[in-house]
C-alpha cells in the first residue's frame, strides 16, 4: 500500500536521488523529474527492487518555464510531496564577467524552481492538501563576494518559499524550507569541505523526511549551521564588507 | 580516493594504473587502498534485477549486503553465504570470496556467483563465469581485486520461510571436544565455535559450539509468527568512545570471556533468535572497534588441513593461553572443501582472532604465522595488515600460478594495493 507519492525534481543531484530513496524506504511511490530522464532508467529499476513502490521518471527542464503546467498536466497523478532539488553553482568568477552565466545561475536557482513550485502550489491550493519541499541553501542567507551571484538566486527563492509558505498555511498544503549548508555532493566534490560541518545526502534526506512528517518550516542539516548563519547575518555591515568569508 | 560515477569515469580511472577498488572499507587490512588510485565503488550500487523463480539478482558491485538482505528477506529469500558484518559490497564478498557459518556444507560465496562483469587491464568490460571466460572467473574469486575491478555480478539467493534461526548451543570442555561436535555436526546448516581463549591445560579450547537452521514460519516466536519474515526492528548503538589502550587486558578479558562462558552455558540449549543477531552481532554496535583504543586492533585468521588440524590448534591456543593477550572474539570453523584457484577456504579448521595492536599482541602474532606454518596452514588476506611477505608466500603454494596468471594479463602495473605491494602478489 503506498503512503503517496513523492515528486523529486531535479532527481539526478545526489540529495534529490538520497531523498528518493528515504521516502520510497518508508514506502512512497517515487516520481523522477530531471532533464534527459531516461539515464535514469537504472535508478527506477534498482528503486523498484528495493523498496516495492512504484517509481516512473519524467523528463523536466526546471529553465523551460512556460513548459511547467504541462510537465504537471501529464503526470500520472499528482503527488503528494513535492522536493526541488533543482540547483546550479555555476563559476563565481565567470559570473561576474559574463552574463549570460550569471542569469544562467540564477533562473536555474530562483526562477525555473519558482516557477514550477508556483504551479503546483496551485494545485495543491485547489485540491487542499500537500507539501512543498524547496532546496535552497546558506548562501541565501547573506550575500558573499565568494558566491553572491548564486547566493542572490538562493535569497530569492527562500523568500519565495516563505512568502507561499505564508500564503498556503491556512489552506492546508505546508512549505519547507532546508538549507542544507555542506553537503558532499557532486556539486562540492573536489572543495575543500571542514569535515564536521558537512553533512552526507542520506543526512540532508533524513532531515527533509522528518520534517515533512512533522511539517516543520525552515532546516538545516546540521543543526550547527543554524547558529553559524545567525552570526554571519547580525555581523554588521561595515566589518562584514571587510571580511574574506 | 576517487569515486567515479560513469563507467567511463571508472575506465579512465583504470588506465592510471597502480588501481584497486574499494567497497565500504570493512577489510580488516590494507586490501582495499593503494597508493595512488584508490578507486570507491559506492556510486555503483544498483539492483539491476531480480528473478523470482530462481532467486537470482544482478547488481553493481557497490550494492551492500545488508540492502540485499533488506530488500530480498520480505520476499522469502536470503543470501546462500555471509560473512560477520552486512556492511560489505558484493564486489569486496566476491574479491575475498568470503565465507560463512554454513562452508563445512554450501561452500563459499563463489559458489552462488553466476557471473561476473570484470573491467581488465586493457579498459575493457569482461563478463566471466564457471563455463566463459572461467580463468578470469576463476582468479577473480578470492582474488582480491588484483585481477581488475569488479563492476557486477548474478549472484543466487536461497528460498528461506522465516527470518529467524533455530540455534542449538553445546559446551566443548577443551577443543578437541569442540572438533568432535564440529565433525558430529556436518548436517547443521550453520556451525561456529567461540573459545575462550584464556583456558589452559585441559581445559584449552573451551568453548560453546553453537549450531543453527533456518527457522520454518511455525518456530517463529508468536509474536513474530504472522510476519514470518520480519525480523525484530532493531536499533543501532553507537559505540561512543575510544576506550583506553589498558583497558583491554588480561584480567578483563579474562572476566569477559567467563562470563560469555557461563552465560551461554545457562541458557537454554535451543533458541530462536533473529537473522540479524545471529548472523551479525557486531553491527548492532556502530564503531565497536573503538573498544581497541586508537590504536586499534589486529586480526589473524588462518586455516590448518584437517589431518594436522587438531594438533595445530592446541598449539595455536597454547601459544596464546600462554601470552596471556587475550582476544575478545577467538572463533572456530570447521570448512568445507574448496573448489577456489586463490580461496582462502580449505578442508580443515579456520581459527580467527583479533588483539588490540601493541608489541606483545605483534610478536604472539608472528609465533601464530609460524605454527600455522608448520602445520600446512594457511591465511585469510581479507583480515591481513600485517603478514611479513616471506611467511605469505611459504603458505601459499598458489601465488605463483597467481603472479603468473596477472604477468600474463598485464595486471601487475594496472592493478595493486598496499597488501599486494606487502605481499609480492
Amino acid at each position: 500500500m503506498s503512503k503517496g507519492t513523492v515528486l523529486v525534481l531535479g532527481a539526478k543531484s545526489d540529495i534529490a536521488m538520497a531523498v528518493a530513496h528515504r521516502f520510497a524506504k518508508d514506502g512512497y511511490d517515487i516520481q523522477l523529474a530531471a532533464r534527459q530522464a531516461d539515464d535514469l532508467e537504472a535508478s527506477c529499476t534498482d528503486m523498484e527492487l528495493r523498496f516495492r513502490v512504484k517509481v516512473t521518471q519524467h523528463d523536466f527542464d526546471a529553465l523551460d518555464v512556460s513548459s511547467h503546467a504541462g510537465f504537471v498536466d501529464a503526470l500520472p497523478i499528482l503527488p503528494s510531496v513535492v522536493v526541488c532539488a533543482v540547483g546550479y553553482m555555476g563559476e563565481q568568477a565567470e559570473n561576474e564577467r559574463d552574463v549570460e552565466a550569471a542569469a544562467q545561475v540564477i533562473r536555474s536557482n530562483f526562477e525555473g524552481p519558482a516557477s514550477i513550485l508556483a504551479e503546483l502550489a496551485n494545485r495543491f491550493e485547489q485540491r487542499g492538501s500537500g507539501i512543498l519541499v524547496g532546496i535552497s541553501s546558506v548562501a541565501g542567507d547573506r550575500g558573499r563576494a565568494t558566491n553572491y551571484v548564486y547566493g542572490s538566486a538562493k535569497a530569492g527563492f527562500t523568500a519565495f518559499l516563505s512568502g507561499l509558505r505564508n500564503r498556503l498555511a491556512k489552506k492546508g498544503v505546508h512549505v519547507v524550507t532546508v538549507l542544507p549548508g555542506f553537503v558532499a555532493t557532486k556539486m562540492t566534490e573536489g572543495m575543500d569541505l571542514p569535515a564536521k560541518l558537512t553533512a552526507q545526502p542520506e543526512e540532508v534526506a533524513d532531515k527533509i523526511f522528518n520534517a515533512v512528517q512533522k511539517r516543520r518550516n525552515v532546516i538545516y542539516a546540521k543543526p550547527i549551521w543554524w547558529m553559524i548563519m545567525m552570526i554571519i547575518r547580525n555581523i554588521p555591515e561595515g566589518v562584514f564588507k571587510k571580511l574574506k568569508i | 580516493m576517487m569515486a567515479p560515477r560513469s563507467t567511463d569515469e571508472l575506465l579512465h580511472l583504470v588506465r592510471q594504473q597502480g588501481a584497486i577498488a574499494r567497497g565500504n572499507g570493512r577489510a580488516y587490512g590494507d586490501s582495499a587502498v593503494s597508493a595512488t588510485n584508490t578507486i570507491h565503488m559506492k556510486h555503483f550500487n544498483h539492483m539491476v534485477s531480480f528473478d523470482q523463480e530462481t532467486g537470482q539478482l544482478i547488481a553493481e558491485a557497490g550494492v551492500l549486503l545488508a540492502d540485499v538482505i533488506e530488500a530480498f528477506l520480505p520476499l522469502g529469500w536470503f543470501p546462500f553465504v555471509t560473512p560477520g558484518t552486512k556492511f560489505v559490497t558484493l564486489g569486496g564478498m566476491i574479491a575475498a570470496d568470503v565465507h560463512g557459518k554454513n562452508h563445512h556444507k554450501d561452500g563459499s560465496f563463489g559458489a552462488y556467483v553466476d557471473w561476473i562483469d570484470v573491467v581488465t587491464s586493457d579498459g575493457s568490460v569482461e563478463r566471466c563465469s564457471k563455463t566463459e571466460n572461467t580463468e578470469l572467473f576463476e582468479w577473480t574469486l578470492g582474488g582480491m581485486g588484483l585481477t581488475g575491478v569488479i563492476l557486477r555480478a548474478a549472484i543466487r539467493l536461497r528460498p528461506v520461510t522465516s527470518a529467524w534461526i533455530e540455534q542449538t548451543t553445546l559446551v566443548a570442555d577443551n577443543v578437541s571436544h569442540a572438533m568432535e561436535l564440529f565433525e558430529q555436526s556436518m548436517d547443521a546448516t550453520y556451525s561456529v565455535a567461540w573459545i575462550d581463549c584464556l583456558q589452559k591445560g585441559q581445559h584449552l579450547g573451551r568453548s560453546l559450539v553453537m549450531l543453527g537452521e533456518h527457522a520454518d514460519a511455525g518456530s517463529v516466536p508468536t509474536r513474530f509468527r504472522k510476519t514470518p519474515l520480519q525480523g525484530p526492528a532493531k536499533r543501532r548503538r553507537n559505540f561512543p568512545i575510544n576506550m583506553p589502550n589498558w583497558a583491554l587486558n588480561g584480567p578483563t578479558v579474562r572476566v569477559f570471556n567467563a562470563c560469555y562462558y557461563w552465560n551461554g552455558k545457562r541458557k537454554p540449549k535451543r533458541q530462536v533468535v533473529d537473522w540479524d543477531s545471529y548472523f551479525f552481532p557486531l553491527d548492532a554496535i556502530q564503531g565497536w572497534n573503538k573498544v581497541y583504543g586508537r590504536r586499534g586492533f589486529a586480526q589473524f585468521q588462518c586455516v590448518l588441513p584437517l589431518s594436522h588440524a587438531k594438533d595445530g590448534l592446541n598449539e595455536l591456543l597454547d601459544a596464546i593461553a600462554n601470552a596471556g593477550s587475550g582476544s575478545f572474539l577467538a572463533v572456530l570453523k570447521r570448512f568445507g572443501p574448496q573448489a577456489g584457484k586463490f580461496s582462502f577456504p580449505m578442508e580443515g579448521y579456520t581459527l580467527a582472532l583479533d588483539f588490540p595492536v601493541n608489541a606483545k599482541t605483534l610478536a604472539l602474532m608472528n609465533d601464530l604465522d609460524r605454527i600455522t606454518l608448520q602445520y600446512n596452514g594457511r591465511f585469510y588476506l581479507a583480515k591481513d595488515s600485517r603478514m611479513p611477505r616471506d611467511v605469505f608466500l611459504q603458505s601459499e603454494p598458489r601465488a605463483e600460478d597467481y603472479i603468473k596468471y596477472r604477468q600474463s594479463k598485464g595486471a601487475p602495473t594496472a592493478f595493486s594495493s598496499a597488501q599486494s605491494e606487502r605481499l609480492g602478489l
